[in-house]
């Protein structure tokens, strides 16, 4: 074990870590404002890697563009979802929008590969097959652009929820629906943009994650272990879920390359029951008893 | 309207709510011993209907009575699966023993995940059911010595007490039988106390709490006995698919079972049976549309001229052969019960017996949906 491999490690683990903190990010930012839980979270990331492949190799516009038209695609397509589908369950028991988002997601998926046939496909880009090196590490220009994208993601959405008018009325909904009602915040159509800037962000993690994997209809399956990067962080904390996503990344790199083979697959379900059975609000987050 | 008069505690005590009943019972019992003679092709489909009632009474008992929904139910069925072929084929034990046995492993199992579930409500405990069976399903890939790994193992036909059920239609009787058992002794634990207990967990845990009962016993009891009847339905299973592969137990069987309890309509154990019967048929409906859908639809059109009778053939054989169609058919089922009907069939069996029964006085709103805001689950 050299300082190198430890140093490729950390790199990539990050890397990965941040597609698990995006799609992550998606599924609190849904559960702060509607209390919703979106299993077909990684589903949508799913589609955006498919879209923007459409888009760049089928119809042959640049990356830059077919990344944009993507994020815009899909984040309309959430908020269509939420005003046609989701909006109708609000008010039913928890259960009944995580079995309908769960039907949603086997649709993606059937969608998916009614529309693009059930190949693998990879996603060429301006940095594919680039790399530099520093001190004696290869750095892909692919795990760059995760980690660059992730950064500057969480920047703009920083600033937007912390300095606009718009981000502050939805945090407003999200706290306190009926007195956000009261002045006067259109708190449905808050729920619909935040469903479109979820599924927007769920679009920008499968596009910055096609390159360094592949694109096909399984693709959806990271949802379940941005699940354990959502409960790690607590499950309602939005730094949370990035630093939550993050350590499982980490943490799966390193157990595949220094523990026996096979535990990778599954140290991120077994950190989630961990973390689920001894501290339940996880590192961030905040959990109360239920309001009688 | 029939009205009950209840005369003696002997009515209360009884199975059925009436002779009417029981009678109705009875020839339902009767069509389904003959099932099996009258529709000799399905018969395959139809052990495996009865299995996956089983297996929706299971997770009926949790997710319908106690509220404590589980997306891991596939790993109990495969714990039952594997621990049932590991005890009679590799150990030598008889068949009877073995599923018991299966039966105590996937409740331990069942305890196993119930023990943490206490200190998790709703959705947590469904993602902590999900991690739980992932993870099994990599036991299952690994554990060579039991499971075989991924190169799977063969099954053999059962043998019980010495008789061999090599043909379809016994081991149909024999699913049936053991079905008509889970039921049976589901029913009675249901009208027993703790059946009251569990269902007064799923309404309110804070006033099930109050009311005197442990959360922690009969939560840990409703994970277990779930567990157990999914173990013997998983050794039934696994005779029934013949050949176990890790990748059988997957989480969209777990997401089948759900979809099972949910369209059956959650909170009854005529739900799971109808829920089972679904599930298990809609496969063969999807096979047979495939092959009958694009000539009858070709015909239907070919009143606007022959070509486009053959063009809409084309178009919809070409549509019912994509592969992916099946799992998308099965999620867009699922969203229309919930946003529909989210009390599933029988919810709408119900309604449409109270139409008839209460024929010219039927009121809509009997049945109306409260429309409430969104009720927060967090404590401000």
């Amino acid at each position: 074990m050299t300082l190198g491999t430890v140093l490729q490690l950390l790199l990539n683990g990050l890397a990965v870590g941040c597609i698990y903190g995006l799609v992550a990010l998606g599924f609190v930012l849904i559960y702060k404002t509607t209390e919703l839980v979106n299993f077909a979270q990684g589903d949508l990331m799913m589609l955006g890697a498919f879209t923007c492949y459409m888009f760049t190799v089928w119809y042959g516009i640049g990356y830059w563009p077919a990344f944009a038209l993507t994020v815009a695609v899909i984040g309309l397509f959430g908020a269509a979802l939420d005003r046609i589908v989701l909006r109708r369950v609000i008010g039913q028991p928890q259960f009944a929008a995580v079995m309908l988002t769960i039907g949603l997601g086997a649709m993606f998926r059937s969608f998916a590969s009614m529309a693009w046939g059930s190949e693998i496909y990879t996603l060429p880009t301006p940095f594919s097959a680039k790399q530099t090196l520093v001190a004696g590490v290869s750095v892909s220009h692919e795990y760059l652009s995760i980690i660059a994208g992730t950064v500057l993601l969480c920047a703009v959405l920083y600033g937007f929820f912390a300095r606009t008018k718009l981000g502050i009325a939805m945090q407003a909904a999200s706290q306190n629906q009926l007195a956000a009602y009261y002045m006067g915040i259109p708190v449905k159509r808050m729920f619909s943009l935040i469903w479109a800037i979820s599924a927007g962000v769920a679009a920008i993690a499968g596009v910055l994650l096609a390159p360094v994997s592949l694109i096909d209809t399984n693709l959806g399956f990271i949802g379940l272990k941005a699940f354990a990067a959502a409960v790690l962080g607590g499950f309602g904390s939005i730094p949370g879920a990035l630093a939550g996503g993050i350590s499982i990344g980490l943490i799966e790199l390193f157990a595949g390359a220094y523990l026996p083979e096979g535990i990778n697959d599954v140290v991120a379900y077994a950190m989630l029951l961990i973390v689920l059975v001894l501290r339940p609000q996880g590192m961030f987050g905040t959990v109360g008893r239920k309001r009688v | 309207m029939r009205f009950i008069f209840k005369t003696t505690y002997r009515q209360d005590l009884g199975l059925f709510r009436d002779r009417y009943q029981r009678d109705w019972y009875i020839a339902l019992l009767l069509g389904l011993l003959a099932l099996p003679f009258l529709l000799p092709d399905y018969r395959v489909d139809l052990s495996l209907m009865l299995i996956y009632g089983l297996c929706g009474v299971s997770l009926m008992v949790l997710a319908g009575y106690t509220g404590l929904v589980s997306l891991g139910h596939a790993a109990f069925l495969g714990i039952g699966a594997y621990a049932h072929v590991h005890f009679t084929q590799d150990l030598g034990l008889p068949w009877v023993a073995s599923v018991a046995l299966a039966a105590l492993v996937s409740a331990a199992a069942g305890v196993l995940v119930g023990l943490p579930a206490l200190r998790m409500t709703g959705i947590y405990l469904t993602i902590a059911t999900l991690a739980f069976a992932l993870i099994i399903q990599a036991v299952f890939n690994r554990w060579d010595a039991v499971t075989g790994g991924l190169s799977g193992k063969a099954v053999e036909r059962p043998v019980i007490f010495g008789v061999s059920l090599r043909d379809d239609t016994s081991f149909y009787f024999l699913c049936l039988a053991v079905l008509i058992a889970g039921l049976w002794l589901t029913r009675n634990l249901l009208r027993a106390p703790t059946g009251r207990a569990w269902v007064a967990i799923r309404d309110s845990e804070i006033a099930a709490q109050s009311m005197g009962v442990n959360l922690a016993i009969y939560k840990t009891l409703a994970f277990s006995y779930s567990a157990a009847l999914m173990g013997v339905a998983g050794a039934l299973f696994a005779h029934q698919v013949g050949f176990l592969a890790p990748d059988i137990f997957t989480v969209l069987l777990s997401i089948q079972f759900l979809l099972m309890v949910v369209v059956g309509g959650l909170g009854s154990l005529h739900g799971a049976i109808f829920g089972a019967i679904f599930v298990a048929l809609l496969p063969v409906a999807i096979s047979e549309a495939r092959d009958v859908l694009p000539d009858w639809l070709g015909r239907l059109f070919s009143v606007f001229g022959q070509d486009t009778g053959f063009a809409v053939a084309a178009a919809v054989d070409g549509f019912v052969k994509q592969p992916g169609l099946e799992p998308g058919i099965f999620g867009l089922v699922l969203v229309l019960f919930i946003l529909f009907e989210p009390h599933g069939f029988y919810g709408r069996w119900v309604k449409i017996k109270l139409y008839f029964s209460e024929f010219p006085l039927y009121r809509r709103a009997t049945f109306k949906r409260q429309k409430s805001y969104a009720r927060s689950e967090r404590l401000r």
